[in-house]
């Protein structure tokens, strides 16, 4: 089973030091080269501003006005005034709801389900369902907010003009609900065609004889289809819960509103750093949520690995 | 192999990506740049065209004629001002950027005290004083442009607010068709007249975060001075005081006795649906600048066109409270606001950039960018006096409103305190009492402040 | 059949069915809009005028700003799939220490990059390095903030790579090199594809950094940039154009994604199925 979908920080199996996974010979400094210019890249422009990003949390720097000229560094004023703040309690509430209901629930129930349904499918139908599923995926976010806005408006919606409800507010009267199905149908794509491959590597002769002993489609679920993709959900819910944790897409629909109702922490940031200039409150608040994602992703190593 | 090609392919498109460069001038050419938040085919065409097809043309020829050899680019942004001010920021404080550049009047305070604009004479020298054209600027107007008693900028024109109203719905509710009303309470009567006939929505006064500084410039700040208030006075801004709890109060009477859509100022694109809903007659009484009269309805080229405008709408001033109990004891009161055109401090051609930035906004330059239906109130008054002659509404604000209007304080701080008041207002509307909201006003001020001791109350 | 069969199809049909309505109802107005001589937010039978389309020809940035698009995304999804893949193939193959920890890390950092704080780091260095200006500079940018992710899946992919080939060539005497390139390379295409149209469609996106690295020529701008313009003076979104452009803009993603699925195929794993 060495060549088994495994996550990829899988602890090393007991017979690891007489199997080397370097078929190709590489060694280390071979390898090093082949990683050399991603990291070189990474390094410069990302590590390098991220790193700035951080010691611009402990200043008062501003875009404008006195503290850009002159910053001073305050500490972690920054930060203990955003964790005193009720508006960013509120916000981390929201987003913890925005990414449970969108990413963890939306995305993966529906990609997954729509990966099952069509999992010994071929043909036009497979095509057309995630051609219109990938669609969705990458049209560029500019065009899809204006969508989302003509799909829920309330005079004119189509979604309104199908259910024959002329005037209902979507977006003001179940705003974070309508965000969570936007950032569902959005999203959906990543999730899908990772659980289309990983049912692709289920063995079906495994699938065959729990049918043969009489397991229920759930039972088969659990016991035979959940052990083989245990590393695709963990790479699944790495990368959407941290995409959807830093999506500022839903801003395009409601601006944060109705009164904050919809103002997740990305959303916050961009208020404070762009709208408002506080470069220094928006890097602390950054860096906050980078915590707050490095806790999520330990979560989930834990949870995912235990029992492997 | 495969990968050689692709390989081969980046190569390409990156030595075709670093080709975008610019290259520098050469020679005795003097190169300068303008740019102003305008695109053709997009956000302020009709700016982006008067820099492009006129201003440079004729800049370049006049120097051209001069002996010089200059040559104008104009950089168009047309985004959200608030992006383009994080770009003019990022620019400027790169010592970048164009040499000559429009700012809204209240980021004037920030970009002065970070360094990023100077006074006009450190910049060009004593000729941007002496300048002909101050003497044709009004002194209020000149007062946009001013920061700590000297002079950041050229005012770039004004504007005013004013109420506009349907007649055709104010007839059908027995009002006059030339309504104006002379205290807040007639305003409230004609609003509930209107409902009672029907109208959907009697009165649109802009509240809430969603519609943003339209909310303060169209909405609090004309209802503050109305209550005979100011959000800052002598250094010290206005708390929890009597004016703003009196403003407030306006709104829960409008929101909550149903003259007003309170899910209107809730909504990301509310303002445009507000426009809409006016130019289908289904607003009677709107609060609005005089963008609204020559952008949104006008019946040639508006987002929101009514064809009948000039029979249909009618305007009135913004009265006080009660009369003589407004600002500065005034029966009416407004809110004005301005562009302003500014040089580069790190132009390699400060003479040269404040001749440009002064041709643009010479008397001829400015008849030449108003023409044709492009109207709007300049900064000039021998100007004003031809242009505005053909535009009834803007002839009134020129006469009538701005002799009585008021500016927002051009300091640092007053974008974060105009979000407070916003979201004062978004709590009046969605219930809260005026004195609570009015009271968490004062808390966030504080905040902002940077304690009570900057705080009057 | 049995009746369970039949009531099974009749529930496959209706989800296959609300799923398809879920995914394409938005979709309907970017189809009608265009097409009305005054578009609301509501959908409606198009007029079918071709006024829109002639008014977007007309624009003075409208076109150059989709090949822009191009040359960024292209450039980008270039070197993201190029140096992700060789990165994530070094990773997964040779065990650095540390290496699990170093992914996780910098997909972490990659979170801070696409925010909103992080731009006047990035501007500044993009200034420091002469970069501002230059299609280069956005592509470098762009490239190192998709990378951690990129890797990341790549590598996810790699490790379910059967890797008897690679012994086999390596029996034969091939160079590593060699390897990755006749070996794993066909084997993981259709990995490399999927990362290729994803990176795309971020930069297809992206606003803010093009807007702020190409200081002073609009000409540069990607139509990301350019779709923001279409509003007038007081904000309110111009639908005519920007329908119209919206679809113009939407269009070669979506034949860029049909090229790549036709060609490469489109999914996330090898080309071998075990």
């Amino acid at each position: 089973m060495a060549l088994a979908t495994s996550p990829p920080e899988a602890p090393a199996p007991p017979d690891r030091k007489t199997y080397s996974s370097d078929a190709a010979g590489l060694g280390r400094v071979r390898a090093s080269v082949f990683a050399a210019p991603a990291l070189l890249l990474i390094a410069v422009f990302l590590v390098f501003p991220a790193l700035w990003v951080l010691y611009l949390s402990i200043t008062n720097y501003r875009l404008s006005g006195v503290e850009a000229r002159d910053p001073q560094v305050v500490g972690l004023d920054n930060f203990f005034n955003a964790l005193v703040s009720g508006k960013f309690w509120n916000s981390t509430w929201l987003t913890v709801e925005f990414v449970l209901g969108s990413a963890v629930i939306g995305q993966v129930v529906l990609g997954f389900t729509i990966a099952w349904l069509m999992r010994d499918r071929t043909g036009p139908l497979k095509r057309l369902v995630e051609g219109l599923v990938i669609l969705a995926w990458i049209l560029p976010s500019a065009v899809v907010s204006f969508l989302w806005v003509a799909l829920l408006d309330r005079d004119g919606g189509t979604l309104n003009l199908l259910l024959g409800i002329p005037g209902f507010a979507w977006l003001l009267d179940y705003p974070m609900l309508s965000i969570i199905v936007f950032n569902t149908w959005r999203g959906t794509a990543f999730s899908m065609m990772l659980y289309g491959a990983a049912l692709g590597n289920v063995p079906p002769s495994h699938l065959e004889s729990a049918r043969l002993a009489g397991a229920s489609g759930w039972q088969q679920l659990r016991d035979v289809v959940f052990p083989h993709i245990r590393g695709h959900i963990l790479t699944n819910l790495l990368l959407i819960s941290l995409w959807t944790f830093n999506d500022f897409t839903p801003f395009m629909l409601t601006a944060g509103g109705p009164d904050g109702k919809t103002e997740i922490l990305a959303v916050y940031v961009y208020k404070e750093a762009l709208i408002g200039g506080n470069l220094g409150v928006g890097a602390a608040i950054s860096a906050i949520i980078l915590l707050i994602n490095l806790v999520v992703a330990v979560f989930y190593l834990r949870l995912l690995r235990r029992k492997s | 192999m495969r990968l050689r090609k692709i390989s081969a392919v980046a190569v390409l498109a990156l030595s075709a990506a670093a080709c975008g460069q610019s290259s520098g001038g050469g020679g005795d050419t003097i190169e300068l740049t303008i740019t102003q938040n305008a695109i053709a085919g997009g956000k302020n065409a009709k700016g982006a065209e008067y820099i492009a097809k006129w201003v440079i043309p004729q800049f370049e020829a006049a120097q051209k004629a001069k002996g010089k050899d200059v040559k104008v680019k104009f950089i168009p942004s047309g985004v959200d001002d608030e992006q383009y001010k994080t770009k003019l920021s990022l620019d400027l404080k790169s010592g970048k950027g164009a040499d000559v550049l429009d700012i809204d009047g209240i980021w004037m305070g920030e970009f002065a005290e970070a360094g990023y604009i100077k006074p006009l004479a450190e910049v060009a020298g004593p000729e941007a004083e002496s300048w002909d054209g101050w003497s044709q600027i009004p002194e209020a107007v000149q007062g946009l442009a001013t920061f700590s008693g000297k002079k950041y900028a050229l005012p770039v024109g004004t504007d005013g607010r004013v109420l506009y109203f349907n007649k055709t719905l104010m007839t059908k509710a027995g009002l006059p068709a030339d309504w104006q009303p002379k205290s807040w309470q007639e305003i409230i009567d004609a609003g509930t007249k209107l409902k009672a006939a029907g109208v959907p929505v009697p009165i649109q006064i802009n509240a809430g975060t969603a519609m943003g500084e339209a909310t303060s410039m169209q909405g609090v700040l004309p209802l503050l001075a109305g209550a005979g208030g100011e959000v800052q006075k002598d250094g010290k801004w206005t708390g929890a005081a009597q004016p703003l709890k009196d403003a407030l109060g306006l709104y829960q009477k409008i929101y909550s006795q149903g003259l007003g859509d309170p899910k209107l100022q809730q909504e990301a694109k509310g303002r445009d649906k507000s426009f809409a809903q006016f130019a289908e007659g289904k607003i009677g009484i709107l609060m609005e600048g005089d963008y609204f009269w020559r952008g949104v309805i006008n019946p040639t080229d508006g987002v929101a066109k009514m064809a009948d405008r000039d029979q249909t709408v009618g305007y009135a001033k913004i009265p006080a409270m009660e009369p003589g109990k407004g600002l500065r004891s005034q029966d009416f009161v407004s809110m004005s606001g301005g562009a302003l055109r500014t040089l580069n401090p790190n132009s390699k051609h400060p003479k040269e950039a404040f001749e440009l930035l002064a041709f643009t906004l010479s008397a001829e330059g400015l008849k030449e960018e108003t023409k044709n239906g492009n109207v709007r109130i300049t900064p000039r008054t021998d100007v004003n006096k031809e242009i505005l002659a053909g535009d009834p509404l803007l002839a009134y604000i020129s006469e009538e409103v701005l002799p009585l209007t008021a500016y927002r304080p051009p300091v640092a701080l007053y974008p974060q305190v105009s979000t407070a008041l916003q979201e004062a207002t978004a709590a009046v509307v969605s219930g809260k009492t005026p004195d609570e909201a009015a009271a968490e006003y004062q808390k966030k001020l504080e905040g902002i402040a940077g304690g009570a001791g900057n705080i009057a109350s | 059949m049995s009746p369970r069969r039949v009531l099974g199809r009749i529930g496959f049909y209706t989800l296959i069915a609300v799923v398809l309505a879920f995914f394409s109802v938005p979709l309907l107005w970017l189809a009608t809009a265009p097409f009305t001589s005054d578009p609301t937010y509501e959908v409606s039978l198009p007029d079918f005028t071709l006024a829109n389309f002639r008014a977007i020809l007309e624009h003075p940035y409208a076109l150059g700003s989709l090949y822009n698009s191009l040359i960024l995304a292209v450039g980008t999804a270039l070197l993201v799939v190029l140096f992700a893949a060789l990165a994530a193939y070094a990773l997964s193959r040779v065990r650095i220490p540390g290496r699990d920890g170093l992914l996780y890390a910098l997909l972490l950092l990659s979170s801070i990059i696409t925010g909103t704080a992080a731009m006047v780091p990035i501007y500044q260095l993009a200034v420091e390095l002469n970069l501002i200006d230059t299609h280069l500079g956005v592509i470098l940018i762009l490239t190192g903030g998709l990378l951690p992710a990129a890797i990341f899946m790549l590598k996810d992919f790699m490790d379910t790579t059967p890797k008897s080939y690679e012994e086999s060539a390596r029996v034969f005497g091939a160079s590593p090199l060699q390897i990755v390139r006749h070996v794993v390379v066909p084997l993981v295409r259709p990995g490399l594809a999927t990362i290729a149209v994803w990176a795309i469609a971020n930069v297809w996106g992206n606003f803010l950094m093009p807007y702020l690295l190409f200081s002073s020529d609009p000409e540069n701008q990607p139509a990301a940039v350019i779709i923001y313009t279409l509003y007038t003076e007081g904000g309110q979104a111009n639908l005519q154009l920007l329908s119209t452009f919206g679809l113009l803009y939407s269009v070669p993603v979506v034949l860029m994604y049909l090229f790549v699925s036709k060609k490469y195929g489109f999914r996330f794993h090898g080309g071998i199925k075990r």
